[in-house]
């Protein structure tokens, strides 16, 4: 029987435009290929401007993990002009780091996975006194009444019989695929709505910081918000407060809500720790600086590299071992298609190859995707919330080994069970554990700060352009929700001659390399990965959506010229 | 607190008994209605007819397009709370197509699109984030394999009203930035035979798009627009004009440098690049994130981001205005702050020959990266300017 062409497009609750392109035989994915269908160009624009307004431009590449680019930016250019910024504005920036962390994975696990393992159809069949027993039998959440799930459900029954469905219009409602009863589904969609709710009360720590959320404002050199606890427009007790409110509510809400809800859902789905696992190589940067940034041993989940899934090896992550090809991605270099180029050397001229729109099928296109393909010595590489698990896990990281451990025995599975979609999302809410609690320590260490008569929070000595080097170039790293991401800046005469990010769904999305190598999405999906109904994907969306996607970010472009740069600075 | 948003809208229910319902005393509503009268910027002897429209209305149909952009503007529209009623202002719609957040994928989101179009045809409200790229035949953004542009055209044609939400939807926003490698261009330029309000920002505060269906279904039509689109409800006054921190400016008392003295004190930012004198946006008033602050309130000047093509006329962020607009010596300051506290509707006038000086150094820099645009075949911000 020759294969089924499956085309998914768009892929939906996700950020940005990507395309799943698939075939199926026999209720099996055989091939898979990964598109992305937007190009903005970012890159390209940063060349002549201020260094100090890049953090600007280039948060704009993203509004879901909308502090991630401008962090790793002020860090590229700081690194470049050689500023140490304060430690409270170290603190603060975690801080803001840390609840996007904490927010992102909820919105991700609740508004934008969940409904491939929830089915919010069934909830209306479940009993709210059992489902009542259920949550409590997980989780002392005050919330989780009889009651309460009985509201929940009559409000969806109403919205169901009114025939306007909504965002919920299409699903596929009553799909085989679906395994939780009727009471699990229930109490999962009573915490979808709060979970609403609940992220927009807690990411106002962003708004007290940064002024506004999307898109909080930073400073190179430290951050804009001043400490004064006399003033009354600085951050002063009432403001420290609401911080430190925000942090208890954010906290709670992970430990009695998500991680229960999502370890007791993976508790059904245990076959798919046998699906989606993909490329066999972890990277991880390293992120949650607590000392200065080239302090790495005091970075709070460590930087390593985990090759062919060897948990008895961390290998140390060297920069200079990352190149892009764009075999299958619509550019070209002026050295031929097959090159890999590191990012100092890298080069980028769109050249669209593609069939005319609208399309059909790309899966027969030698070039498919405005994602390039970085690879690692050569190697794909996974990045994201699994991979920092697994680094931080294989390298002792004493917290990450209790959440994890403690997981894998609910489950009863061993570690192997990381590495696949399920996995994936499990190692998500392990990591938002950990980060919730560890806000407390970043906060605490804020106000001793402060009270030790601290309070500074920006670096100044460097901030004219006329203290600036001629030239100076800098890397900036930093691990956001999705994964490693890399700033790459270049300086001359106080302007951006060149700038560069490598970015995690760029590592995870990228289309086929110079050898054939296929990317974490096309390996996962043809990894022991079944598709029951071409018409009904979601499966697709289970194993893709465990990524987090975020295409936006992922696709960048270099300097428009591709100048080389002899001197290279690696951390 | 927390305000659980578990209350879907029946479409057999008006919103007066969904609110009734939900425990939403009367007297709730009509001080939420009152609320509305005063964001809306409408008199108190409106807010009966307010009240009665706004109870009387079921959901109607709203199509959302994202096209060329980075989702900021939909996660600011999450973010929209007031307590106990402001989160029910976004179940007044039927929100038949979101990428973001809807079930289906694929076939089925396309056919939730097609389905939602046909049947609501001529009464939907079509949202749009994001900018439509024009180079090489639009095909820098497809979605189902067809270009953004296609689908803004198809989607636009029977909507009764288009809302461009977000600076891309404006103008392009960062994509449109020189060289605009793109093409990028806001939805005004593909949508020409209705009108389009712009909700500008990068992004908007969500509550400036809540505020603007509200005034749509209960109004049946649009409010009030200025020449960029923006509706005059939110974005009729200058930052400057509504700051916190207006006093210090009017008493010479600056911040010179960040973290110092002046900046514990909280005093004026204009010295630290501040574009709120040249910035018409309601982030001082509606302020952000269920009114927790703002960038000024936190202490970083504004970038002007309401503003057309901010990321050419008003960069470098940290350059002062007077600098970089070309009004040459300090000692203007106070002309310009004398000649911007004018009245609302002049405003726009004085604000748009404030625009013209900003064009002229844009023109300056745009000869600069001529070449560049021209050999990606993007335009400029000023010959965008020109066509507007």
């Amino acid at each position: 029987m020759a294969a089924t062409r499956v085309v998914v497009d768009p892929i939906t609750r996700i950020e940005g435009h990507l395309r799943i392109e698939a075939q199926q035989d026999n209720g099996r994915i055989t091939n898979a290929w990964s598109t992305a269908t937007q190009f903005r160009g970012i890159e390209i624009i940063m060349t002549g401007r201020d260094p100090r307004d890049a953090w600007a431009f280039t948060q704009r590449i993203c509004g879901v993990c909308t502090v991630v680019h401008a962090v790793a930016s002020c860090r590229a250019v700081e690194d470049a002009l050689g500023i140490r910024i304060p430690p409270n504005a170290n603190l603060i920036r975690n801080l803001i780091h840390g609840m996007q962390f904490v927010q992102d994975h909820v919105i991700h696990f609740y508004h934008l996975h969940a409904l491939d393992w929830v089915d919010v159809t069934s909830a209306l069949k479940a009993d709210p006194a059992a489902t009542a027993r259920l949550a409590a039998s997980l989780s002392p959440w005050p919330n989780n009444s009889a009651t309460w799930f009985a509201e929940v459900q009559n409000r969806v029954a109403k919205f169901v019989a009114s025939g306007q469905l909504g965002i919920f219009t299409n699903g596929y409602w009553g799909h085989p695929a679906y395994k939780l009863p009727p009471e699990a589904n229930l109490m999962a969609v009573a915490h979808y709505l709060e979970a609403l709710d609940w992220q927009r009360d807690v990411i106002r720590l962003h708004t007290i910081f940064g002024g506004k959320n999307p898109h909080p404002n930073f400073l190179v050199g430290g951050m804009a918000s001043a400490i004064n606890l006399e003033g009354t427009a600085t951050i002063n007790a009432e403001r420290l407060t609401d911080i430190r409110d925000m942090i208890t509510r954010a906290q709670r809400f992970v430990e009695q809500v998500y991680w229960p809800d999502l370890q007791a859902i993976a508790s059904f789905y245990k076959e798919w720790a046998g699906i989606g696992g993909g490329v066999r190589n972890y990277l991880a940067c390293g992120e949650f600086p607590e000392g200065n940034i080239d302090e790495l041993d005091k970075m709070y989940l460590p930087r390593g590299i985990i090759m062919d899934r060897d948990l008895s090896t961390v290998v140390p992550y060297d920069p200079s071992k990352v190149a892009e090809f764009i075999t299958s991605s619509w550019y070209e270099y002026a050295q031929g298609d097959d090159a890999g180029l590191h990012p100092y050397e890298g080069e980028t001229k769109p050249k669209y190859a593609g069939p005319p729109t609208p399309w059909t099928y790309l899966q027969q296109e030698k070039k498919y995707s405005w994602l390039k393909s970085p690879r690692y010595d050569g190697k794909p590489m996974e990045v994201g919330p699994l991979a920092r698990m697994l680094v931080a896990y294989a390298s002792g990281h004493e917290e990450a080994r209790a959440v994890i451990g403690d997981a894998l025995g609910r489950l009863k599975v061993g570690p192997a069970a990381l590495f696949s979609t399920l996995g994936r999302t499990a190692a998500r809410g392990a990591e938002t554990v950990l980060l919730a609690r560890r806000m407390n320590t970043w906060y605490d260490s804020l106000v001793n700060r402060i009270k030790s008569g601290d309070t500074q929070t920006f670096t100044s000595d460097k901030w004219e352009p006329e203290t600036w080097p001629a030239t100076a170039q800098g890397y900036g790293f930093l691990d956001a929700p999705r994964g490693a991401l890399g700033h790459w800046v270049q300086i001359a005469d106080g302007k951006i001659s060149r700038y560069q990010c490598v970015v995690p769904s760029t590592w995870n999305a990228g289309p086929r390399d110079a050898t054939g190598q296929v990317g974490p999405y096309e390996a996962a999906l043809t990894d022991n990965h079944p598709l029951v109904d071409p018409q009904r994907p979601i499966e697709i969306l289970r194993t893709i959506h465990s990524f987090d996607p975020c295409i936006a970010c992922g696709v960048h472009v270099l300097d428009a010229e591709g100048r080389t740069v002899t001197e290279v600075k690696v951390l | 607190m927390y305000y659980p948003t578990t209350h879907p809208w029946s479409g057999d229910q008006s919103l007066g008994e969904h609110l009734n319902e939900r425990g939403v005393s009367r007297r709730d509503f009509l001080e939420f209605c009152g609320s509305m009268c005063a964001v809306l910027g409408l008199s108190k002897s409106m807010l009966p007819s307010l009240a009665a429209q706004l109870e009387a209305i079921k959901r109607p149909s709203v199509i959302w397009l994202q096209l060329q952009e980075c989702t900021g503007c939909v996660e600011s529209v999450l973010r929209t709370a007031e307590p106990t009623i402001g989160d029910l202002v976004l179940d007044l719609v039927s929100l038949d197509y979101q990428h973001t957040l809807m079930a289906g994928a694929g076939q089925a989101a396309e056919k939730a699109l097609s389905d939602a179009m046909a049947a609501n045809k001529g009464k939907y409200v079509l949202v749009v984030t994001g900018s439509v790229p024009l180079n090489e035949n639009g095909i820098f953004l497809t979605i189902g394999g067809r270009t953004g542009r296609e689908i803004l055209e198809e989607a636009a044609r029977d909507a009764a009203a288009v809302v461009g939400v977000g600076a891309c939807a404006h103008f392009g926003s960062v994509q449109a930035a020189r060289p605009n490698p793109t093409g990028a261009v806001g939805i005004r330029s593909i949508i020409t035979d209705k009108p389009v309000v712009i909700l500008a920002g990068c992004p908007p505060i969500g509550d400036v798009v809540t505020a603007t269906l509200v005034h749509f279904l209960t109004f049946g039509r649009l409010p009030q627009m200025d020449s960029e689109g923006r509706p005059l409800f939110a974005y009729g006054k200058r930052i400057h004009d509504q700051c916190t921190r207006r006093a210090h400016f009017d008493a010479g008392q600056y911040v010179e440098v960040f973290d110092d003295e002046a900046a514990r004190k909280g005093w004026c930012l204009y010295k630290v690049g501040c574009k709120g004198p040249a910035t018409f946006s309601p982030c001082p008033i509606f302020q952000w994130n269920t009114r927790t602050s703002w960038p000024i309130g936190a202490g970083h000047p504004c970038i002007g981001c309401t503003e057309p093509f901010f990321w050419d006329t008003m960069t470098p962020f940290y350059g002062r205005l007077p600098n970089v607009a070309g009004f040459g010596i300090e000692s203007k300051v106070d002309v310009i702050g004398a000649g911007l506290a004018i009245g609302a509707t002049a405003g726009v006038l004085a604000h748009a020959a404030a625009t013209s000086v900003y064009q002229l150094r844009r023109r300056r820099k745009d000869e600069a990266v001529a070449a560049a645009a021209a050999a990606t075949g993007g335009t400029t911000p000023s010959e965008r300017t020109k066509e507007d």
